[in-house]
């Protein structure tokens, strides 16, 4: 996959390029070149299914990472696009004319991360959670356990520790 | 993490605990008065579709009457299965030929109008809360809840999702829980079999306790439920 | 014997053929769940569901076609069953046979289904609707054989009342209908299939797919009459196809033992076979069922 890389690398700006498997590689471009990588990739070198679109939350380098997945059936391979972006501006291009389904994935993203991808269809629709009022549940300084614990009730419960507990039990004159 | 005193379970400061259940009816934009409901989430169209009359509690028959109903009850237990989580996967187990519940006749029926217990399976996600207080809704009563699954009584392994309501009977009642991550099918039908001596104790009156806290039950449900698109009351 | 005692008899023996029809329907549950290697319901299940049903103290209601529909289910069921002679040549138990006839007891099969849709579909479930298009369908369908084999008997006999069918089938088993006329009884007996709605014709109530089938709106005590009409009108039906097929009946344990066997033929194929799509049930009674009810007539035109 390295010739491919180094192909693709002739057009478009790419960089860290991480052969994961024999059939399975991650690079890195340039987020304005991404459209034209991705129709190059699908047009050109035939890699014509879209797998997943997915982010990661780079907190500490104040990034998010989305990553596209491309397979191609001829030679069974996959080619993953990963592009940085601006955690205090989460914008991306949509690629829903690329591949339909490329909507559903950005507007999960949008849900889940709050990244946000203008002009695809139905993307501030609520995809799994119904009128959620909270901030993106899935960037990493949302505290799910606080926010947890301030909004629904607990059940009062004794915590024992085992051991003690068994202890004290069986052997209540020890 | 140390949002939980390890020994009380109580949960430390800064924390909004649901309205607390003091008996009376907390006095809600929402409520016209004590006989209607507004339905104000609705839009005008839609209110006309729907009932705004509250549910009243049923008064039980005659006592021996009522007693000989009870036995029908207790042995004619319709299931509703609500597969809210992994826990419902129990039921097929439960209907088949090796624990077979048909013989102590039991059925899974598959509309709320004709069951008369709600089995909810799993944990409960605020999407899915809002189906289980419409199908609870609809059915018709002597109603009886059994929740089934650690995720149902506590949160179990979610207790700390951000959409998972723990303590079920805070927004619908239940009458039986039954433990477990999860539980066996002798366990659920250990918890069937537990239904079936409050039904003949004559103890299940979930439907009336609904009824009687109807206020209660409703403000917790809106306090968690955010976009409240629903009449008030689907029968 | 006067009106009113003839009424009076026929309300017991309507009595005793609802017990027999819903013990029937538990037996049958057990049969179903023995073969499916389970223990089954006991016996008796029935009645605590039905008792358990009047018990419910809310019933939802949707209007009044809503309320009718179940009332007109059962006005069908027991219509079917009055205008049968249950025992032949009893006193008691020949209901108001002179007064109808066997064309009279296919309408009121039809009735209660008509009635039902009706009901059903004030409902306004969605799957209330489909249950009740897939439940028409399937009956236009199996009425056709049904129609041919009773046309057939009226050509054979030369008459419609049923008790005289009855009588003229007296004398011994190969004076039934099932020997004088077997392609009728072929004919009818596929065409009890599709009524009886076991497999593989039980998409109509389809549990799994389309809950439960016409009645899902119904609750409550509604349901309660619909199963006990579920009782009645499978008992008539029996009743009917052992009258007009098998010899009738001269007493009361001949006629249990007959409509039980009749009955079991239904089980029998319903536990041996996977369910039929709606558009094939339609396609299966249209060929070979109705092509034999056409032989039947046929070979006693010529
Ligand atoms: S208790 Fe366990 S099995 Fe049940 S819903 Fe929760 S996680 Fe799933």
């Amino acid at each position: 996959m390295k010739e491919l890389y180094d192909t693709i690398s002739l057009q478009f700006t790419l960089k860290d390029f991480h052969q994961q498997k024999p059939n399975l590689a991650f690079a890195t471009a340039e987020k304005q070149q991404l459209i034209a990588l991705l129709t190059y990739m699908r047009d050109v070198h035939r890699y014509t299914h879209l797998v997943f679109v997915t982010a990661v939350d780079w907190l500490e380098e104040n990034r998010f990472q989305i990553t596209y997945m491309l397979h191609n059936y001829d030679i069974k391979a996959d080619f993953g696009i990963r592009v940085m972006l601006d955690r205090d501006k989460p914008v991306m291009e949509s690629i829903h004319h690329l591949w339909e389904q490329g909507r559903v994935y950005q507007r999960e993203l949008h849900e889940m991360f709050g990244i946000d991808f203008p002009g695809s269809p139905g993307v501030n629709e609520p995809m799994i959670l119904e009128g959620w009022q909270g901030p993106p549940v899935m960037r990493r300084d949302f505290d799910t356990a606080k926010y947890s614990l301030e909004t629904y009730d607990h059940r009062p419960r004794d915590t024992r520790e085992p051991e003690s507990h068994m202890k004290e039990k069986l052997y209540p004159e020890d | 993490m140390s949002y939980m005193d390890k020994t009380t379970g109580i949960p430390e400061q800064g924390i909004t605990p649901p309205i607390p259940d003091t008996g009376e009816m907390p006095d809600r934009e929402w409520r016209k008065d004590d006989k209607t409901l507004t339905n104000a989430e609705l839009t005008l169209e839609e209110q006309d579709w729907f009932c705004d009359a509250r549910p009243t509690p049923a008064k039980p028959a005659w006592g021996p009457v009522e007693k000989f109903y009870n036995w029908a009850r207790a042995n004619s237990l319709w299931i509703l299965a609500f597969g809210t989580g992994c826990g419902a996967i129990e039921l097929r187990p439960l209907v088949t030929a090796r624990y077979d519940i048909s013989r102590l006749g039991m059925q899974p029926r598959p509309t709320p109008r004709q069951a008369s217990v709600f089995m909810i399976g799993g944990y409960v996600s605020i999407k899915t809360l809002k189906r289980i207080v419409r199908s609870y809704e609809q059915m018709q009563g002597p109603k009886f809840v059994v929740a089934v699954c650690s995720c149902a009584i506590n949160g179990g392994m979610y207790w700390d999702s951000y959409n998972t309501v723990k303590r079920i009977d805070q927004y619908i009642p239940v009458d039986v829980y039954v433990t477990g991550c999860m539980p066996r099918p002798e366990a659920v039908m250990a918890g069937f079999s537990k239904l079936k001596e409050l039904i003949l104790a004559g103890k299940a009156e979930g439907q009336n306790l609904y009824a009687e806290k109807f206020d209660w039950y409703k403000a917790n449900q809106k306090q968690v439920i955010k976009d409240w698109n629903m009449p008030d009351y689907n029968w | 014997m006067s009106l009113v005692t003839k009424l009076i008899w026929t309300f017991i023996s309507l009595g005793i053929v609802t017990i027999w029809g819903l013990t029937l329907t538990g037996i049958v549950a057990k049969i179903f769940a023995r073969v499916q290697g389970r223990l089954g319901p006991p016996v008796w299940q029935p009645f605590i569901d039905i008792i358990k049903n009047n018990a419910k103290r809310t019933a939802v209601s949707h209007g009044i076609m809503f309320y009718l529909g179940p009332v007109f289910r059962i006005a069908g069921g027991i219509g079917t069953y009055m205008f049968i002679p249950a025992i032949y040549g009893s006193l008691y138990f020949s209901n108001f046979s002179v007064s109808g006839d066997v064309f009279l007891v296919m309408y009121f099969i039809f009735f209660g289904q008509l009635g039902m849709a009706l009901g059903a579909g004030e409902g306004g479930h969605p799957y209330s609707a489909i249950g009740v298009a897939r439940g028409l369908a399937q009956m236009t369908a199996f009425e056709v054989p049904f129609a041919l084999s009773v046309i057939s008997l009226a050509v054979q006999y030369h008459t419609l009342n049923i008790t005289e069918i009855v009588a003229a089938q007296q004398g011994g088993i190969l004076s039934w209908t099932l020997f004088t006329n077997p392609l009728a009884v072929i004919a009818a007996m596929i065409a009890m299939l599709g009524m009886n709605m076991y497999n593989p014709f039980s998409v109509v109530i389809a549990p799994q797919e389309t809950p439960i089938g016409p009645p899902t709106e119904y609750s409550a005590s509604f349901l309660g009459m619909l199963a006990t009409n579920r009782g009645i009108f499978n008992a008539a039906k029996m009743v009917l196809f052992m009258n007009l097929y098998f010899g009738g009946a001269t007493n009361l344990v001949e006629m249990i033992v007959k409509t039980f066997c009749i009955y079991f033929f239904s089980v029998f194929i319903g536990v041996a076979f996977p369910r039929f799509k709606t558009e094939d049930a339609i396609r299966f009674f249209l060929k070979v069922p109705t092509l034999v009810g056409i032989l039947a007539i046929a070979v006693f035109l010529i």
